[in-house]
């Protein structure tokens, strides 16, 4: 099957929002609901999944002629692994505490489904621009999804956003966002309002291309 | 014109005098006399409480729920019975916020009224009790004076309760619990004890449930099969060891039991629809009540036991379907 033709803006975009890794394909849950407790959290969780993801594309997509199908996952999570290495040690010497709070879940990138379905379905496939393009939008996406998490989280279970306090010192924290079934609510939440906007849209769309002269549009149901 | 001598119509021939909103309606009127029981231990405190969680479920209604739906009373008794299991002291956004998870996330998220899986108005206190669990768990006494708040009622929102000089008091089951001491019966039975705003009074719980189970709007099989299950389970365990475990009536009348079976757990949408499911369901509830009580980390397990039978009951449901006359046995393990 030969690749579908794409603009390479196209590339860039899809991945930053209309295919967003979390908040529409549903990958890369594990992170998203485990260490999204702060936007600080959040955000190096993202750059950390970001630099693994744009440099096993990078090393994919060069070497993909090489890969023996038979072998290509194993391939890829070595390739994988080596980066997310580096990745654990950069971030140990840059933030250490943020480190120590994220935990194992640095080392779990090796394991995150995102991440591997780009190398599967993309960069194994596509000429090295491309893949690098696609790993770039995959991984900004990735990074807004935690970030729009951590916020929420953030602001209601401490009171905070980026460490700067929001409400004073009497702010009351609602420990539950904090807590895992926090990650789930707020993830939740956020795809609500997202399928919510998308359904708008689409059913705006269907009213305004109504052609003349064949009826009323349809009404639109009430939410 | 006439009268037709012979009048032909479509069936159904028979209807049913009840409506929805006729039963909600009669269920609200039944908990008024709770509710007076709580202003009367509680104070102005009570009133404050109870109008603010039945504030957030109205207004969360009233904006996301289908055209018409706030006049069916569904809300109005998800708010009111929020705000009878709420403590007294706890500051009104608190019991605000409840009332808009539990009808928001709790009732229309899976639909609105007839599709949520769990009572709404337990889920707002689960939440509560997970986001605030300091707020949810400060009892204050009730004799007092009855004009003074019972706490920081009126912190303003998203802040933290003030320190208020009012005396708190553990719940008779948090007083078995961690202290190892007996409540009075007769206070128990009149509600004169620490305790959420409306679950204490639990004679008048009785009372208005059975005015409900004689008009048939909740099944009595389902508060007799927890009290039943509740009572059995707590005399073998006095029986084999009376220092460590209490006596039946201190099981049934403590906590939130009363409130919980009669109100909670009999909510039509999220009961069993079967008779023999009732049984399952109570039995469940009564079991799961006994074992967080005694063994569990937890003082009260009455919320955690209804709301985990909740889930069980699609399941009882289909366990219980009866067959229909003259039907003949499903032969499942034909294959052909």
């Amino acid at each position: 099957m030969s690749p579908r033709e794409t603009a390479p803006q196209a590339d860039f975009f899809r991945g930053v929002w209309r295919e967003n890794p979390v908040l529409i394909q549903m990958l890369g849950l594990c992170p998203a609901l485990a260490v999204t407790n702060t936007v600080e959290n959040s955000l190096w969780m993202g750059l950390a999944t970001f630099f693994v993801l744009t440099g096993s594309s990078f090393i994919v997509s060069l070497i993909k002629k090489l890969i023996p199908g038979e072998v290509r996952i194993p391939t890829f999570i070595l390739i994988i692994a080596t980066f997310v290495t580096v990745a654990d040690m950069s971030l140990e010497a840059i933030v250490p505490t943020v480190h120590k709070q994220l935990g194992a879940f640095v080392a779990l990138i090796v394991v995150n489904c995102m991440i591997l379905s780009r190398q599967e379905a993309f960069a194994a496939k596509r000429p090295l621009g491309r893949s690098l393009l696609d790993a770039f939008g995959t991984g900004l996406g990735f990074i807004v999804a935690l970030v729009m998490m951590g916020a929420i989280r953030e602001v209601l279970g401490n009171g905070t956003l980026m460490g700067f306090s929001l409400f004073g010192p009497n702010f009351e924290p609602w420990v539950i966002f904090i807590l895992p079934p926090g990650g789930f609510l707020t993830l939740g939440f956020w795809l609500l309002l997202l399928n919510w906007f998308q359904k708008w849209r689409t059913e705006r769309a269907k009213v305004r291309a109504w052609p003349e002269g064949v009826g009323a549009p349809p009404e639109r149901k009430a939410a | 014109m006439t009268a037709p001598r012979l009048l032909i119509t479509a069936s159904p021939h028979l209807s049913e005098p009840d409506s929805t909103p006729k039963i909600m309606w009669h269920v609200v009127l039944s908990l008024l006399p709770v509710v007076g029981a709580s202003i009367y231990f509680f104070g102005p405190s009570a009133v404050l409480v109870i109008t603010a969680a039945t504030a957030g479920a109205l207004v969360t209604e009233w904006i996301f729920g289908t055209r018409g739906s706030l006049l069916d009373g569904s809300a109005m008794i998800t708010g009111i019975l929020l705000g009878l299991v709420l403590p007294a002291g706890i500051p009104l956004w608190m019991a605000f916020v409840g009332g808009v998870f539990g009808i928001g996330f709790g009732k229309l998220i899976f639909g609105g009224l007839g599709q949520n899986i769990f009572n709404p108005a337990l889920l707002g206190r689960a939440f509560l009790q997970a986001a605030f669990p300091v707020a949810m768990t400060t009892w204050p006494v009730i004799r007092e004076n009855w004009w003074q708040l019972r706490g920081d009622n009126l912190a303003l929102p998203l802040m933290s309760p003030k320190e208020v000089d009012v005396l708190t008091e553990a719940t008779p089951l948090g007083l078995m619990k961690f202290e190892q001491t007996g409540t009075d019966l007769w206070r128990l039975t009149l509600g004169a004890t620490g305790g959420s705003l409306g679950e204490t009074a639990g004679v008048l719980i009785l009372l208005c449930g059975g005015y409900l189970a004689i008009r048939n709007y909740l099944n009595w099989r389902i508060p007799a099969s927890i009290f039943l299950t509740v009572a059995v389970f707590s005399v073998l365990l006095h029986l084999i060891d009376a220092a460590r475990y209490p006596d039946a009536l201190f099981m049934l009348f403590s906590g939130g039991l009363m409130l919980g079976a009669v109100y909670m757990a009999t909510d039509m949408v999220t009961s069993p629809v079967t008779n023999l499911g009732c049984w399952v369901f109570g039995f469940g509830i009564g079991f799961l009540v006994v074992v967080i009580r005694l063994w569990g980390g937890l003082a009260e397990g009455v919320m955690y036991a209804i709301l985990l039978m909740n889930a069980l009951v699609p399941f009882i449901n289909r366990a219980t379907q009866p067959r229909a006359f003259g039907a003949e046995q499903p032969k499942a393990k034909q294959t052909t």
